[in-house]
């Protein structure tokens, strides 16, 4: 893991339960910050908070729909209130795919992604941005994916979604950068979760002939790359999009 | 907080947030026409008085702002409203 000192820091990382953001809110956690950990599924996340915990973490869990724009207010009062107003990282994670083709998706396909991919950063940033301005410091990471780059067949939607989250991304990070508030995105490319465990074993062998390094990714090699741009020394660092992915794409 | 205190604090927020000389800015001088500040200029200062004052403007309040004189009638309202300081 990179070495970086977060010791006194607060991050809100969402989609903490499993996959990239359990792996993101480990790292942060073990680089030293006070994580609040957000997911749909209580039982789940408290296991993934008990496990960072039993690790010597400071995490808590905090159950939201980040599509849900009241229950987002309300979580983010929450949260406000347990860290003293303060938040200095903010990894908008949760994701979800609907894949199909697009002659056959459906709305609620198309709008569910959208909803929680996309219209999820836009409320929980909005919910922090006062905070990070008051205290004149903040590192929002988002999580994008290179599907919203060069597109990928089967994922109108999700790539829609993550080619959203790279313009709100550019266009945010302009409106606070005098506010020495960085904001950046990371492009996932194959990473070994859940949400790729479920594809096709034909498209997975597909994809890892393309992945020039011959071999798929892991939370951890997206944790880092976040540790990075969540750091204080990372503050020249703004508007940008970085592919994490073997090469793929290049 | 009185009047000439929120009047210095505003023309310093005005003059900072718009690269403004400090002191050409009066009462009377229209954030629009007189220092070329734009809609999103505007709407981003008002975040900043916001902040700085820890007040809420209204929103029909804010799109009436047309010069500073009027940016410190608002918040000194706002200031009594609140029965902040």
């Amino acid at each position: 893991m990179i070495q970086v000192d977060l010791n006194g820091q607060v991050a809100v990382v969402t989609g903490a339960t499993r996959g990239i953001g359990f792996g993101v809110a480990k790292a942060l956690s073990k680089a030293g910050a006070a994580v609040a950990c957000i997911g749909t599924n209580a039982e789940k996340l408290n296991a993934s908070v008990e496990q960072i915990n039993s690790d010597g973490g400071k995490a808590t869990a905090f159950i939201c729909n980040v599509a849900d724009s009241a229950a987002v207010k309300q979580t983010a009062a929450e949260i406000l209130e347990q860290y003293g107003s303060r938040v200095d990282i903010l990894v908008n994670n949760a994701g979800i795919t609907r894949d199909t083709l697009l002659r056959v998706m459906t709305d609620e396909q198309w709008d569910d992604v959208i909803a929680v991919n996309l219209r999820g950063p836009f409320l929980v940033t909005r919910a922090f941005i006062s905070a990070m301005r008051k205290k004149k410091y903040g590192r929002v990471v988002n999580i994008a994916s290179i599907s919203g780059m060069i597109g990928n067949r089967g994922q109108a939607n999700y790539s829609a979604s993550k080619a959203g989250v790279i313009g709100f991304t550019r266009t945010v990070a302009k409106e606070v950068a005098n506010r020495n508030i960085t904001v950046n995105a990371i492009s996932p490319g194959f990473i070994e979760t859940d949400m790729t465990a479920v594809l096709d074993p034909m498209i997975v062998t597909e994809m890892k002939n393309r992945i020039p390094v011959g071999r798929f990714g892991q939370p951890e090699d997206i944790a880092n790359a976040v540790l990075f741009f969540a750091s204080p020394e990372a503050s020249f660092v703004t508007g940008q999009i970085i592919a994490i992915d073997g090469g793929m794409i290049m | 907080m009185d009047r000439n205190e929120i009047q210095t604090k505003v023309i310093d927020i005005i003059a900072e947030q718009l690269g403004a000389d400090r002191s050409k800015i009066t009462e009377s001088t229209d954030i629009a026409n007189d220092l070329g500040a734009d809609s999103l200029d505007i709407a981003e200062m008002i975040i900043v008085f916001e902040e700085n004052f820890d007040i809420d403007i209204v929103e029909e309040d804010a799109q009436n702002i047309s010069t500073v004189g009027q940016v410190v009638d608002n918040i000194q309202k706002s200031l009594n409203k609140g029965g902040a300081e």
